[in-house]
């Protein structure tokens, strides 16, 4: 790792529960121009998006956002069909080559127009398992229960559900949602509390390398370590009660001694499977920002943790911070970011 | 640039209209194990695996680098998936090679893949997003209005669209991997198959096959461990601009021209036609040939059909477009922009069988996609730059 790059500026939309009327696109083009103000930047060395086709039903949901950017005169620009936590990825990389300096990045989601719980399905081996036709609360209801057979209670479960709604509240981007009520199953064992909302949303994050990143930011925060590792797809080979993948990314992006942390879990028990994972002590705060179970907005989701854990940098108030994505069935796909002041 | 990089591998599945014989998994490994062995490597020497596809609703399996992440040996690994619309898979062989360039990583695989045949590609480009404009007729209706846009801006005679169908076909029955490999292949028989987007007749355009291409890329050390000649990366770069505003000119688009000149000026190429020694373009539509002539700087504008009529862009001509068969002969869409650039490298390496260029020291790989908007290119060479 050659160079120094630093996350100098985030913004995100004030995302919601339900359909608010808004494209994809005009959800998106507030944020990049919120962005850019507050950079002062216009034109960016390299750009980089991650959202997904299926949440729209149509092709190319990216060649209509980049209407958001202006990418005129023509533009560095690629995209990729994850989180745009990779998208960031990828234009760290590109950063790495020590010809442009600034990369801009985005990632979108309008969950509320399809059924998310199905389109996940999709996702899986398409001979195999997706034909079985498990929904995403199905399957992480399988690893929430690998979880608890390995020694955990469904208190434990809840206590993370009531700390994220209540930093959900506190947090004017996130969902108003109340405190878990006694309400049944949604999937055994999991309750409703414990699964992500359905939320509309956008993120945008700036990265700057070296003094470029000075200049922008008073406070950037630099990326000190990130790395994304995956692991088998099939949920038969897997030790679902772990995160292999998650305790191998952090521990190439060198995940020690952060204050606090931003973490993808889309679930309960993802996040204490992943605190496990990435071996945070038990004074790290967690998902401050309410996390994904306070506002999910689909492949924007693991860049607002990256994001957000930038912004305790940023404001001053932390100096080592952690971000993670997640992506595939039951974790099957996990990335750490670890942020310095 | 980075550090310098190069392919040492290369692997191609032959194109087909249905790949029955194998699963989506199956086909991606075929021309991943290819590419290793022509690397001497397995899949533990992998640091990282990208994978490149058009959109995922031409088969059905969305993010589908989840599912196929064991058969192509990233478990434990970093994995990345790319997706830019037609030019996806030039674009993954440089996301790819960023990997290598940024010093991320020694040995990267690279694959792209479509298997049109489980789904109609026509159809899932036709879907009709609410408040958006639509391309209702896949992607010749789209394009066809811009070909006509360039006969009457240059004047090109009707027969040019006929010569890049004929020659492209001629050179795919060198190429063993080719998909459509029509022996006799004629003008005659060209324009005796129907017009289906005019000026654009059936034998003018690309077919919908399944395939997939892979390569491993490498770092100056790993590239001087490789069994087989290295191509190197002279230069690469992307460029995108908004599919509808007013003023575009969606005939000759700026972004090909900046991605052109981005690219050349990486590779210290000043005049295209003479320093590079053969190319590899996407055109889909027979006319293209001479749209792209123009649109990467290989003639002035206007100039490009006389280049195609003059037999230049030939298997024997002084600068030839697409000795492989190009995107007409073969077109797994998501596959089809790292095919270009696999078979660039393949040139420089001299390993093209068949179908090499003799002597062949530079070699441009290109893709677009999109509404002609976003394009990917680089240039390989035998000599470490």
């Amino acid at each position: 790792m050659s160079r120094d790059v630093a996350v100098v500026a985030f913004a995100q939309t004030k995302h919601t529960g339900e359909d608010a009327g808004l494209t994809e696109v005009e959800l998106l083009a507030p944020v990049i121009t919120e962005i850019k103000q507050a950079t002062g930047l216009n034109r960016f060395g390299f750009t980089c998006s991650g959202s997904l086709d299926y949440l729209a039903g149509a092709p190319f949901s990216f060649v209509s956002a980049l209407d958001t950017v202006g990418a005129w005169p023509p533009i560095s620009e690629s995209h990729v069909e994850m989180d745009g936590a990779w998208a960031l990825y990828e234009a760290w990389v590109r950063l790495q080559h020590g010809d442009v300096d600034t990369a801009l990045v985005y990632g979108f989601g309008k969950t509320s127009q399809g059924s998310l719980r199905e389109i996940m399905t999709l996702q899986l081996d398409p001979y195999y398992l997706a034909p079985l036709g498990p929904d995403q609360v199905s399957l992480a209801a399988l690893q929430a229960r690998a979880f608890l057979d390995a020694g955990h209670k469904e208190d434990d479960l809840r206590a993370v559900a009531a700390r994220s709604r209540a930093a959900g509240r506190a947090n004017p981007y996130a969902l108003d949602l109340p405190d878990p009520a006694d309400e049944g199953y949604e999937v055994a064992p999991l309750r409703p509390h414990d699964c992500a909302p359905i939320t509309d949303g956008a993120a945008a994050v700036v990265l700057a390398a070296g003094d470029r990143a000075r200049e922008l930011s008073g406070h950037p925060a630099w990326i000190r370590g990130i790395d994304h590792r995956i692991e088998a797809h099939s949920l038969g080979v897997r030790d679902l009660s772990r995160s292999e993948s998650a305790a191998l990314a952090a521990g190439k992006a060198g995940a020690r001694d952060v204050e606090v942390a931003e973490l993808h879990a889309q679930f309960s028990h993802e996040e204490l499977i992943l605190r496990e994972a990435i071996g945070l002590a038990d004074d790290v705060r967690v998902n401050p920002s309410g996390g994904p179970l306070a506002a999910n907005p689909v492949m924007a989701t693991g860049l607002i943790r990256i994001g957000e854990a930038a912004s305790w940098i940023h404001r001053g108030e932390a100096r080592r911070t952690l971000g993670h994505a997640a992506s595939g069935p039951c974790l099957q796909h996990n990335l750490v970011c670890v942020l310095e002041a | 640039m980075g550090n310098p990089c190069a392919v040492i591998g290369v692997g191609q599945t032959e194109y087909r209209t249905k790949r029955t014989d194998v699963s989506i998994a199956g086909l991606v490994r075929e021309a991943a194990l290819r590419a290793l062995d022509d690397a001497g490597l397995t899949f533990t020497d992998i640091d990282a695996v990208v994978i490149g596809k058009a959109p995922d609703l031409f088969e059905g399996v969305m993010m589908p680098e989840a599912y196929l992440a064991d058969a192509l040996g990233a478990r434990g690994k970093p994995m990345i998936r790319v997706h830019t619309a037609g030019s996806v898979g030039g674009s993954t062989a440089l996301v790819a090679a960023s990997l290598v360039q940024a010093g991320v990583h020694d040995r990267v695989l690279v694959v792209a893949w479509e298997k049109q045949s489980e789904s109609n590609a026509t159809w899932a480009l036709s879907t009709h997003p609410p408040l958006s404009p639509t391309i209702v007729v896949g992607a010749g209706g789209y394009f066809a209005p811009h070909i006509r846009a360039y006969m009457r801006r240059t004047g090109a005679p009707d027969h040019i669209g006929t010569l890049v169908a004929v020659k492209d076909r001629q050179n795919a029955l060198k190429n063993p991997y080719a998909h459509l490999r029509i022996p006799g292949i004629s003008r005659e028989m060209v324009e005796s198959t129907p017009m289906l987007w005019e000026p654009i007749r059936y034998l003018e355009t690309c077919p919908s096959s399944d395939g997939a291409a892979a390569m491993v890329l490498a770092s100056e050390d790993a590239a001087r461990r490789a069994p087989n000649p290295p191509a190197w990366v002279h230069g690469t770069a992307m460029r995108s601009e908004p599919i509808f505003f007013a003023g575009r000119d969606t005939v000759n688009p700026q972004a090909g021209k900046d991605c052109a000149a981005d690219v050349y000026r990486q590779a210290g190429i000043t005049d295209p036609r003479r320093e590079l020694d053969c190319a590899e373009v996407y055109v889909p539509f027979s006319w293209y040939e001479p749209m792209w002539l123009e649109n990467l700087g290989f003639c002035g504008e206007g100039e490009g059909w006389k280049l195609t009529e003059s037999g230049a862009t030939a298997l024997d001509g002084d600068i030839p477009w697409n000795p492989s068969g190009g995107v007409l002969s073969s077109n797994p869409i998501g596959a089809s922009g790292l095919i270009r650039f696999a078979e660039a490298a393949l040139q420089v390496r001299g390993l093209a069988g068949e179908h090499q260029v003799e002597g062949a020291r530079r070699a441009l790989g290109h893709a677009y996609g999109g509404g002609a908007q976003f394009y990917a290119m680089w240039v390989v060479g035998s000599d470490r730059p």
